[in-house]
């Protein structure tokens, strides 16, 4: 829609040229979610286009995810064979509710930044041990897990102004075997539920708990766990009021949904 | 900027926050529509490069230096583009709004895409098709048939705007290049559920750069009036006003502001300071009927509200036989209560209007709505107005379903008008359509029901207690409605019915597909289910046992006599072919795995085809110089294939292909008057009125040759192009000519009435699977049957009642509006509410019952309301076969149902 608030546009070459960061600015990624609602306390767009980034980089080490890459340049990104979650990447770019039009716009960063429990490049770089690489308006930039970027429904630790550069995900995590469950109340719909489990080979499996609860939680267990330690431990991560409540799902049946896809991942991770 | 559209070039600069959709409508681009404005309905689809993006996300000016293509530059060199062909032969739409997304992003999958429509699909939302159509285009299915002279009624002849919807130039309501100076309207509407507004402030409104004036309460005529469009006004209470000083829901408007620019409006809205005494609101209508419960509406102004201190609108009790000896012959007695919710109409293209003067001083409304000439009628009372001053009509309108019958945007716009004197566009956002406009009133009924150990029904009650939200529209006819159909159905020598319709801080609930029948037939099936469980009885032999035969009365609970007929009977068609259906096996499998459940359910329901109040209509049709027919009628084209029906009735009846009949509908100005169109009257009513004038008309020309040609008028027939008389054959130009010379004037003119009244009835069937853990539900096999009568048109009813059905699956399986605890709606997007999409249409089945009605016209009678009437109990009744387990709140969603399963063994329950 217009955003009729906007009166501004700035169209950087380098993110250096925005030093003073003040209430009203918005860095503009794909636009999606920008444009999709009034944004009454935004006067003006930055243009995150126009740094022309490159949007991909595989190599030896992982893979690095320009927060400007388009959904759907990651989707079409063919992970190589050896890479065995590579094809986590897909799943989850298929798991938005949106469509493949506007994974031609919006972007990886964009999504992380909205950190909705429902983001699943959320589910993606939390489940895959990735690196975030921010840059702060003032100082140096800085590295954060992923799965300490977003904090709540739509709540990160990103500080006013400061932009998301790129997202590491290494070649170590992505060469695990992977189990992933995706759930919602209409088919194809926004996920109620998304979970996520990584094990090398004989290793240690990580679950990954997202669109459930407000906040992704990743559980990290030494070997394979038993089904009662997998329920205990999940019951301890999420206290119930961490359980999301939204018209996409009730927490009862969100906890009830991460019990059993939890059991069907482990099962599916054991063998 | 410089950008191509089209090819052709243009240079611009967007205003930074511009999305590329309003920049290419206000180029002139009318096919990129607006369904949502947010990224959900892909109406505004376009390709940026040959990329198809949603353009109402598209920053305008990301556009430099791109080449942009809309629907109307996809066919190249006068070819269509094979996807549009594609629409056209399949004819994939009804009110057509979505098609112009539909194709764009068809045009643009690749063919790995087209083997997964469900994904490919997902940014794309039709409200009216229910996709069969649309799945038919992908399939490259030819649904339209030949026009053959005198063979219209009964074939598949296209819709007359085929061309210009898959072109982009079918033209909805505001699809037009706004007049010189049009003002741009928004409102603001209460927060608050329950207010007394102590003053407002519009300074800082005024101040904004653009806004040319600000409206309260004060400034707008105090005439209480109803938004239901109705022909007998006296149906629903006086008790709305243009803006009040009471806010009654959140999302009431509260302040109008008119400015040059939608921006200024919405800034002007923001900037308006409103003090408000918060009152206590009442959100259940059962506590609102508790003397003592906060009062919405004070007595005083003359609008026939029943019981003001207890917020009761309209009491409706009725008894036949005697309930009390009904329940004590019963062998077995079911009592049940159920829930059913609000539903949001969700037309693709909003309510919107256009306000204008003319120079000669008369005023113009070009609208949205589903009845233009109850529009008009209001305005004058509202605004003391000449009927001879005031003009109102539509063009297409990009669907209804009830929504559009009430009149809440052209008030606003005309008021404006006359107080700038400049033209005014108020346009709906999607937001607006869920917190301020109307969706079917939530019902809560509880069902007993008594019947003999053979299965004879010995006794039917029941207790309707409907939500009419902060107003009373429609809250009593819906009512009336749902107390008489549902139960109608079956014959029963005693039945109760007990019925309120109550006022509470909620938003108001309006007409909707089923208008109040929906909702009780959603708890009547699935009680008389349990009944039959409890007599193990097979559900579809219970109802073949006690449904109304051809020769029965149907009489719910009141004795009176009523002009409600058997015009055609075809229930026992519908039962039979819905259980042949079902035991066929066709459809899906059941997903592997033990967990999955599997059942089948089934529900009829009936339908009165005209409304019991007022319904008239009036038709001229004409033989033109060339030779061709030309109609005119009042009734509106809103997706429901009216036009398309009526031009098949003048071509059957002057024998000629649809091609010869042109028209006009629906314009105070050039049509004759006409109730509107809603309750399923368009075939009975308006129709009717095409079918009168045109036998007139057939007559007129018969006998004018007959005469001129001194033969009999009954050795004269008209064949085409020609009059037939013996071996002479007088082409009808020259017949028309010969008549203009010597002042016979070849048109005729007719009324209707909407009575006698005829029914119809439908039955629906379905197998679903259902996941015991999870409570995820799949269904695998879906399939009406109606009896309506002659099938006019195959295709266009086959998409009525497949749209019907899947709005129906919407209305069971996924759609919910959820509020707050101060009465605000926390999901007014298409994003947060989920109407089906692809992925949630099924393949439905449809079957037509062979009848012919005596009342309707050429035999023909109403479907498109009752499509939805059995869905949702079919599934519940299904889901209870598959489970055990009575579902009585709609809708069955995984995260309401999924408790219950748990106590299920896994053991596979008998289907
Ligand atoms: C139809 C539809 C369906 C959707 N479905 C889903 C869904 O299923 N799950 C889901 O999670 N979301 C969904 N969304 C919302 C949103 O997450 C997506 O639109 C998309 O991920 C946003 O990406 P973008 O690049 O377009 O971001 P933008 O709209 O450009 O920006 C989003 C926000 O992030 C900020 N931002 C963007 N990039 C950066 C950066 N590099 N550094 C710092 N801040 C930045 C912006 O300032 C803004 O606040 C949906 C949206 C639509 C329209
Ligand atoms: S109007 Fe753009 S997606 Fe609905
Ligand atoms: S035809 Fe699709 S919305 Fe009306």
């Amino acid at each position: 829609m217009n955003l009729n608030t906007v009166k501004d546009l700035k169209r950087p070459k380098s993110a250096d040229e925005i030093r003073q960061w003040r209430d009203g600015y918005a860095w503009l990624a794909g636009g999606t979610w920008l444009f999709s609602e009034q944004q009454v306390h935004v006067d003006t767009l930055i243009d995150l286009h126009t740094l022309k980034w490159p949007a991909l980089t595989a190599g030896k080490d992982g893979l690095e995810i320009a927060a400007t890459c388009r959904i759907a340049e990651l989707y079409d990104f063919k992970p190589p064979k050896e890479w065995r979650s590579g094809p986590v990447i897909g799943e989850c770019c298929r798991s938005f509710l949106s469509s493949f039009k506007i994974w031609n716009e919006a972007t990886v960063g964009g999504n992380l930044c909205m950190s909705l429990p429902a983001s699943p490049m959320v589910s993606l770089v939390v489940a895959l041990e990735g690196i975030l690489t921010l840059w702060p308006r003032d100082g140096a930039p800085r590295e954060v897990l992923a799965t300490n970027f977003v904090t709540g429904n739509h709540q990160n630790v990103l500080a006013p102004g400061e932009l998301l550069r790129s997202i590491r995900l290494p070649a170590e995590a992505l060469s695990k075997n992977f189990a992933f469950r995706r759930s919602s109340l209409t088919h194809l719909g926004r996920s109620a539920v998304l979970l996520i489990g990584t094990r090398a080979p004989a290793g240690d499996v990580i679950l990954t708990v997202t669109a459930a609860t407000a906040h992704p939680v990743q559980l990290r267990f030494k070997g394979s766990p038993s089904e009662a330690e997998l329920r205990d431990a999940i019951d301890s991560a999420v206290p119930d009021s961490l359980w999301f409540d939204d018209v996409h799902g009730s927490p009862a049946h969100r906890r009830h949904l991460t019990y059993h896809f939890g059991e069907e991942i482990r099962k599916e991770l054991e063998a | 900027m410089k950008l191509k559209v089209n090819g052709k070039e243009f240079s611009a600069s967007p205003p930074p926050g511009e999305c590329l959709r309003m920049f290419l409508r206000d180029l002139g681009w009318f096919s990129v529509k607006k369904g949502c404005d947010a990224g959900d309905c892909g109406a505004c689809t376009v390709w940026v490069d040959n990329k198809p993006v949603h353009s109402c996300l598209y920053p305008a000016f990301r556009a430099d230096g791109r080449e942009v293509t809309t629907l109307e530059g996809l066919a190249s060199e006068g070819k269509l583009h094979p996807m549009q062909q594609a629409f056209l032969d399949a004819q994939a739409f009804q009110c057509g709004y979505c098609t112009a997304g539909m194709i764009m992003t068809g045009a643009a999958l690749s063919d790995e895409q087209k083997k997964d429509l469900p994904h490919a699909l997902k940014g794309n939302l039709c409200r009216c098709t229910g996709y069969g159509s649309i799945r038919d285009a992908f399939d490259g299915k030819t649904n339209v048939e030949i026009d053959d002279a005198g063979k219209s009624s009964g074939a598949s002849v296209h819709n007359p705007f085929a061309e210009a919807i898959v072109t982009g130039h079918a033209h909805y309501t505001t699809d037009v290049p706004l007049p010189e100076g049009t003002l741009h309207l928004k409102v603001l509407r209460s927060p608050h559920a329950h207010a007394k507004i102590v003053s407002i402030d519009r300074t800082k409104a005024m101040a904004v750069p653009g806004v040319v004036a600000v409206y309260t309460w004060e400034d707008v005529p105090r005439r209480p009036y109803t938004t239901a469009i109705h022909e007998d006004n006296r149906v629903d209470p006086d008790d709305t006003y243009l803006l009040d000083n009471v806010a009654r829901f959140v999302g009431q408007r509260i302040v109008a502001v008119v400015a040059e620019t939608e921006g200024a409006a919405e800034e002007g809205c923001r900037k308006v300071e409103v003090e408000y005494e918060i009152l206590q609101p009442v959100f259940d209508p059962e506590e609102a009927m508790v003397p003592g419960a906060p009062v919405l509406h004070e007595r005083g102004i003359d609008s026939h509200i029943l019981h003001p201190e207890r917020n009761i609108f309209l009491e409706l009790h009725g008894e036949v036989g005697n309930i009390a000896e009904g329940f004590a012959e019963a062998d077995a007695i079911y009592e049940g209560d159920y829930d059913a919710p609000r539903q949001q109409h969700v037309h693709l293209e909003t309510m919107q209007s256009l306000a204008w003067r003319s120079d000669d001083g008369r005023l113009h409304v070009r609208t949205s709505s589903q009845g233009p000439f109850i529009v008009k009628g209001r305005l004058c009372y509202l605004f003391g107005i000449m009927p001879a001053d005031l003009h109102v009509f539509t063009e297409r309108v990009g669907g209804g379903f009830g929504g559009k019958q009430d009149m809440m945007s052209e008030d606003l716009s005309l008021f404006a008008t006359m107080k700038t004197g400049r033209p005014v566009k108020w346009e709906f956002t999607r937001e607006e359509q869920f917190i301020g406009a109307t969706t079917r009133h939530p019902m809560k009924i509880h069902v007993k029901l008594g019947a003999k150990i053979d299965g004879t029904l010995t006794a039917i009650q029941y207790r309707i207690v409907s939500n009419t939200g902060a107003y009373g529209n429609h809250g009593g006819e819906t009512l009336a409605n749902g107390m008489s159909g549902p139960w109608a159905i079956y014959k029963c020598p005693n039945k109760k019915g007990d019925g309120y319709a109550v006022y509470t801080n909620l938003q108001c609930g309006g007409g909707f597909r089923g208008y109040g029948t929906t909702q009780p037939t959603f708890a009547m099936e699935s009680a008389l289910d349990e009944l039959a469980d409890l007599l193990k009885i097979d559900p579809i032999e219970m109802r073949r046992k006690n449904v109304v035969g051809a020769a029965d009365k149907m009489e719910a609970i009141w004795e009176e006599s009523s002009d409600l007929t058997m015009g055609s009977y075809g229930l026992d068609q519908c039962l039979d072919a819905i259980e042949k259906a079902l035991a066929s096996g066709r459809g899906l499998r059941k997903p592997e795995g033990d967990d999955w459940l599997e059942g089948s359910g089934m529900a009829i329901s009936m339908l009165d085809c005209v409304p019991p109040t007022e319904q008239r209509s009036g038709s001229e049709v004409s033989l033109l110089e060339d030779g061709s027919y030309h109609f005119t009628v009042g009734s509106v084209e809103i997706g429901n294939g009216l036009v398309t029906a009526q031009q098949q009735v003048v071509a059957q009846i002057m024998n000629c292909p649809t091609s010869r009949v042109s028209f006009i509908n629906s314009d105070t100005d050039k049509t004759p008057y006409d109730s509107g169109t809603f309750a399923s009257v368009g075939m009975m009513v308006p129709t009717k009125a095409v079918e009168n004038a045109a036998r007139a008309l057939h007559e007129k020309i018969v006998s004018y040759a007959a005469k001129s040609t001194k033969t009999k008028p009954e050795d004269c027939r008209i064949e085409d192009t020609f009059v037939v008389h013996g071996r002479r054959r007088t082409p009808l130009t020259e017949l028309r000519a010969a008549a203009e010379k010597e002042g016979e004037n070849l048109a005729a003119f007719r009324k209707a009435y909407g009575s006698p009244r005829t029914v119809a009835f439908m039955a629906y069937g379905v197998r679903l699977a259902v996941h015991r853990i999870t409570g995820e539900i799949q269904v695998l096999f879906s399939a009406e049957a109606v009896d309506t009568g002659t099938v006019m048109n195959p295709n266009q009813l086959r998409g009525q009642c497949i749209g019907g059905v899947v709005q129906g699956i919407g209305y069971a399986l996924q759609e919910k509006m959820v509020y707050n605890d101060s009465g605000g709606v926390i999901n007014a997007q298409l994003r947060n509410y989920r109407i089906p999409a692809f992925a949630d249409a099924p393949v439905t089945e449809i079957f037509f019952a062979d009848t012919y009605d005596s009342i309707g016209p050429l035999g023909a009678k109403s479907i498109a309301e009752n499509t939805i009437n059995p869905v949702a109990p079919a599934i519940g009744n299904a889901l209870k076969a598959a489970t055990g387990v009575r579902f009585t709140a709609l809708p069955f969603t995984e995260d309401r149902i999924f408790a219950k399963l748990q106590e299920i063994e896994k053991s596979p329950a008998p289907v």
